[in-house]
């Protein structure tokens, strides 16, 4: 359960004296963070252990990403930061700055479907649909640096992504149909 | 989570400067898979946060080429992996375990070196040694299907988490630490140590000090590998793991071995007597077995966890075949 409260923060200035000490610094209630989501530049105040599944969710209303275990086990919350999928529930927003996210919104383009969207809809790759942002996300990161991965390598870039109507099977069908695609 | 301040410091001197000087008041902050997930549920409450992810030294990896290998606390599992190539077997075998994709691409080598038992009455809140209302020890007389076979006989009772740990000392790397003193390193196989109490951490670490990275001596002709015994494939740690580094002579019989286990003890579960056994002998699947037995012989399982003792011998076995190929 995570109830974010409201907490001090304390900003480091750039020049400080390397002999830093608590007392010596500000405290603050949050702190403005400046990163790129979906080729978009946002600012937002946020507290800095705040999720960056939280900030994503309520700060600018991208609910695509969603919430499975808060525990990095199941992935639904996966982003793509700096080129890499990673679990938003776990990174701290603090360690975003100037970062460059991508989200199941920043998929499409123009209207027009990703292909591994295009292709989850026409294998029947998703169910109940909890996991379809997380798996597309995955998917998008493993295509992005490998075009044409095997079955196995696909396998395991989903392998922190969890199906629990266990429909695996058409996702991985989907993955290399978009691949083939491309 | 409860309130606490925040600073994000761009040098490990400014970074030890914030820390105290007892454990508890003031936690470090790197990959933050364990963290998050401890401070959510209240396991720990720290009064500060100290964010090293913007100390760049700590990032690097250093691979001179007599074999050695400098790895900066900061790394994270995945570029560990893309990094180290097929020099260090013992270590990739045992990174790419760690699972998942993406918790690979956030949690750091330091992380995985000082992440909190995955005991699960520590995670629900009963302390690093539970005990229950009446100060009865909960995991003797509990549920201890995934917890020690080895170096049990204290109050701790849980597993050391660390994937890296065993095929770090295997490898005999150092831990290097720095604190308000400057650096010092440590060997990997004396870092860890089991608590006496609920408020002592598992490694030698003391309160002001960072882990900044591990040094691993010069591996050229050290053949290893890690295998690893697990219930899934994936978004598990192991049941029980072993880490083997061997030295082979011109004629493959043993000139030096070491063996490290993983999962099996509070601390990473350094086989001495398994190693010497080793010495002298051409590795075969009855020699790996054999090793396998002896690193075990003073295995004392728990009410419910006598099955790992029998993974852990294979794992030491399948560990040495991998590693002498």
């Amino acid at each position: 359960m995570c109830i974010v409260s409201v907490i001090s923060v304390i900003s480091v200035a750039k020049n400080v004296c390397p002999n830093l000490v608590w007392s010596d610094l500000e405290a603050k209630k949050s702190m403005k963070l400046n990163f790129r989501v979906n080729g978009v530049e946002r600012e937002i105040d946020a507290p800095p252990m705040k999720r960056l599944l939280d900030a994503l969710r309520e700060d600018l209303r991208l609910t695509g990403t969603k919430e499975g275990c808060g525990e990095g086990e199941c992935g639904a919350c996966s982003v793509i930061v700096d080129g890499e999928a990673l679990n938003s529930c776990l990174a701290p927003v603090c360690q975003m700055q100037n970062a460059n996210i991508i989200t199941v919104e920043g998929l499409a383009r123009d209207g027009k479907l990703d292909p591994l969207q295009q292709a989850f809809l026409e294998c029947g790759a998703a169910q109940c649909g909890i996991c379809t942002p997380g798996m597309l996300i995955a998917a998008r990161a493993l295509l992005d640096a490998n075009r044409r991965p095997s079955r196995d390598e696909i396998k395991e870039a989903i392998a922190g992504n969890l199906c629990r109507c266990t429909g695996y099977v058409k996702i991985i069908d989907a993955i290399e149909q978009a691949a083939s695609a491309a | 989570m409860q309130k606490f301040e925040y600073a994000s410091p761009t040098t490990k001197e400014q970074a030890v400067a914030l820390l105290g000087k007892s454990w508890g008041e003031t936690e470090v902050l790197a990959g933050g898979t364990d963290l998050l997930s401890l401070m959510k549920d209240f396991i720990v409450t720290p009064k500060r946060v100290v964010n090293i992810k913007g100390i760049a030294e700590l990032s690097l990896i250093r691979m001179p080429r007599n074999g050695s290998a400098n790895i900066g606390a900061l790394v994270t599992i995945e570029q560990l992996i893309d990094t180290l190539g097929r020099g260090f077997p013992a270590i990739t075998d045992a990174a790419k375990g760690i699972t998942s994709p993406q918790i690979r691409n956030m949690g750091t080598v330091g992380g995985d070196l000082l992440q909190r038992p995955r005991c699960w009455y520590y995670r629900a809140g009963f302390g690093l040694l539970p005990k229950g209302e009446n100060g009865e020890p909960l995991v003797a007389n509990g549920d201890n299907r995934y917890h020690a076979i080895l170096g049990n006989d204290g109050e701790a009772k849980f597993v050391n988490p660390s994937s890296l740990a065993p095929a770090l000392i295997a490898l005999n790397a150092k831990i290097k630490i720095f604190g308000p003193a400057g650096g010092r390193e440590v060997a990997a196989d004396k870092f860890f140590v089991a608590p006496r109490s609920d408020s002592d951490r598992e490694y030698t670490l003391e309160p002001n000090e960072i882990v900044m990275g591990i040094s691993i001596p010069p591996t050229l002709g050290v053949r290893s590998a890690t295998y690893e015994v697990r219930q899934k494939e994936a978004l598990d740690w192991p049941l029980a793991a072993a880490s083997v580094a061997l030295t082979l002579d011109a004629a493959k019989k043993v000139k030096a071995a070491r063996i490290a286990l993983g999962h099996v003890a509070p601390t990473p579960w350094l086989a001495e007597a398994a190693a010497e056994y080793l010495t002298g002998k051409t590795i075969n699947e009855d020699v790996a077995a054999e090793a396998g037995k002896i690193a075990l012989a003073g295995a004392k399982p728990l009410s419910r966890n006598a099955y790992k003792v029998q993974l852990a011998r294979v794992a030491v076995k399948r560990a040495i075949l991998q590693a002498a190929g």
